[in-house]
């Protein structure tokens, strides 16, 4: 009778177990499908020919196949992106990988070859990281302008480059507090020097902070659009985000090139977030300071 | 002098980042204040002082009592500049997409967590499909976003209200980023859409953090598991939401390429930070452009300056 009994609850007491399962992954599936929403409407709207703007079928496959927006928003006569995308190819490889530098030796110092006042100094640079880049921008640009600065994607290296110190400063000083102490001192014991000790017991250690770093800064490089818009003024050398939100802000451009536009924009990072998305994940933790 | 030469290279490497930022981002601000404080309100520049910038940006209560207080005797007849209207929409618009954006992303990725948190199949993907939105620019994404909460009517719907009506779901139809009352809400959905997936990464590593004994010993007290949760685990992600509040605020204070990429320069979605870049581009006033960038710096550093000061004290302390 009891063991009866016992059966029967614990039966129901799997069943819940089991519905509750079911619950749980139906609405991480649902997540899943309502983040991926952009990209099915993204891929389908770019892959339709000229005939198919009717946007009474908007959510259904393309009749037909058509590579035409892609060829027109990759290097079309009216709406190509190839000469934005080289521009900011030059923007962000040379801004990446200073700041990378910069921000690797600023940690190293930070952490491991520290001054008195160094966490001072740690958080006068923090604070770089929060600002609103509104609040610098209306002098900065003026500045640029008062030394006759290199117009155009030079200055905005520059600006990316020291706007890019706190945060990779932060992401370095974070990854090297995690080498023991002992190997620093072990070289002090041997008297080397602080670039002699950094050049050969932390450099080689380094990879992934650089990884982590050089991501970081490639994508919110890539991806700017704030400084890009405050900065450059001649057209020519608009990066890429600019370029896609001229084109795409027009009405008369077809929905399927402003698709493949956007597409197109965003596949260096997006090539980089497949490829090395561990990586990513890391140097966001790091943006979330202690998180 | 031994002890100079100990710490003195290292002071030395780090010494142009401190100049740069010493002049970059402190010597800026100091200079954007002073832009705001002008009276250079056209495209030439002039630098007369002038505070009407400051006052069109406050409700004219406050730039009354200001001359009141500060004793201006010709205070009583002083012809009351009148508040921005336009500046009275956009505080209403910042207000409305900070409350949507950061409870609505806070609560989704928060929720996700807690799905993904106790095992699940497939982790490593589901975590990889919510987080892949930080990779895409707000500029690409406010593309399909904008077509996604198109709110034409009748028969040239797309979108959302297109699927709605597919689905048999036409009373959800809705005006989108153009309600007017609700509009700046639409907007946080693509904002929640970019984020949602960092803060389910931020809780997850909270969730993890929490060491399994801690959890077994609630267990072997006979504590339920949502009791576990509850009282154990919930506790410890204080931190976490804490950072995650920090920063989800901080970036819809100054929310910008999403609004421009989505409604453009309407004010129906105009926002503070877009509302600056019209100022300074289009009416090229500078000094009330320099004047609402002063105002998202001050809004942001209320909310910045304790948590990095907390942050850096809890650090010591370790």
């Amino acid at each position: 009778m009891t063991t009866v009994a016992l059966d029967r609850t614990s039966r129901r007491r799997r069943r819940r177990r089991v519905s509750s399962r079911v619950l749980k992954y139906a609405a991480l599936a649902f997540a899943a499908v309502v983040v991926l929403l952009p990209v099915y409407v993204l891929l389908v709207a770019s892959f339709k020919g000229a005939g198919e703007a009717d946007p009474s079928r908007a959510w259904a496959l393309p009749e037909s196949w058509s590579l035409d927006a892609w060829r027109e928003a990759w290097n079309g006569e009216q709406y190509g992106l190839l000469p934005f995308l080289k521009n900011s190819l030059k923007l962000v490889i040379p801004a990446t990988l200073i700041s990378t530098v910069i921000g690797s030796l600023n940690g190293f110092v930070l952490s491991r070859w520290r001054f008195p006042g160094a966490d001072l100094v740690f958080l006068f640079l923090l604070f770089g990281l929060f600002i609103p880049y509104q609040a610098v921008m209306i002098p900065l640009t003026q500045i640029f302008i008062d030394v006759d600065f290199p117009e155009g994607i030079p200055r905005l290296a520059f600006a990316h480059i020291v706007y890019g110190i706190p945060i990779t400063t932060l992401i370095f000083r974070s990854y090297y507090a995690t080498i023991p102490e002992d190997l620093i001192e072990a070289a002090r014991m041997d008297r080397a020097g602080m670039l002699r000790t950094y050049w050969s017991v932390v450099l080689p250690i380094s990879a992934p902070a650089f990884v982590v770093t050089a991501i970081w800064q490639f994508t919110s490089i890539w991806n700017d659009f704030l400084f890009a818009v405050f900065i450059v003024t001649d057209p020519g050398q608009w990066p890429v985000t600019v370029a896609l939100n001229n084109t795409t802000g027009s009405l008369v451009t077809p929905y399927n090139v402003q698709m493949a536009a956007a597409l197109i924009a965003s596949l260096p990072t997006l090539i980089v977030y497949i490829l090395l998305g561990r990586y990513f994940m890391r140097g966001l933790m790091a943006g979330a300071l202690k998180g | 002098m031994r002890k100079i030469r100990r710490w003195g290279p290292g002071l030395l490497l780090v010494s142009p980042s401190i100049l740069l930022v010493a002049v970059f981002v402190y010597g800026l601000i100091g200079w954007n204040i002073k832009v705001s404080l002008s009276d250079w309100r056209q495209a030439e520049e002039t630098s007369g002082f002038d505070t009407s910038a400051y006052k069109e940006l406050f409700p004219s209560g406050v730039g009354e009592t200001g001359e009141y207080v500060s004793g201006v005797a010709t205070g009583e007849q002083s012809d009351t500049l009148s508040t921005d209207p336009a500046w009275i929409i956009d505080l209403h618009h910042a207000l409305l997409f900070t409350v949507a954006f950061v409870l609505g992303a806070l609560i989704i990725g928060a929720s996700l967590a807690f799905l993904l948190d106790k095992g699940v199949k497939g982790e490593g993907m589901f975590r990889a499909i919510y987080l892949f939105p930080m990779a895409v620019s707000f500029i690409a994404a406010g593309v399909v976003w904008r077509w996604l909460m198109n709110p034409a009517p009748g028969d040239r719907a797309t979108g959302f209200n297109l699927l709605f009506d597919k689905l048999g779901l036409g009373f959800l139809r809705n005006d989108w980023y153009l309600g007017q009352d609700w509009g700046a809400a639409a907007l946080a959905l693509p904002a929640m859409w970019a984020l949602s997936g960092y803060i389910m990464a931020l809780y997850l590593a909270g969730f993890r953090g929490v060491p399994e004994e801690l959890r077994e010993a609630a267990r072997m007290d006979g504590a339920s598991e949502w009791r576990v949760y509850r009282h154990v685990v919930f506790p410890h992600l204080r931190p976490v939401t804490l950072s995650a509040l920090i920063i989800l605020g901080h970036i819809s204070i100054k929310v910008f390429d999403l609004i421009v990429a989505i409604g453009g320069k309407q004010l129906i979605t105009q926002t503070p930070a877009v509302y600056m870049w019209i100022l300074i581009y289009d009416a090229r006033d500078y000094a009330k452009g320099a004047a609402i960038a002063t105002l998202l710096l001050v809004g942001i550093s209320v909310l910045i300056v304790p948590y990095l000061i907390y942050t850096v004290r809890s650090e010591r302390r370790v």
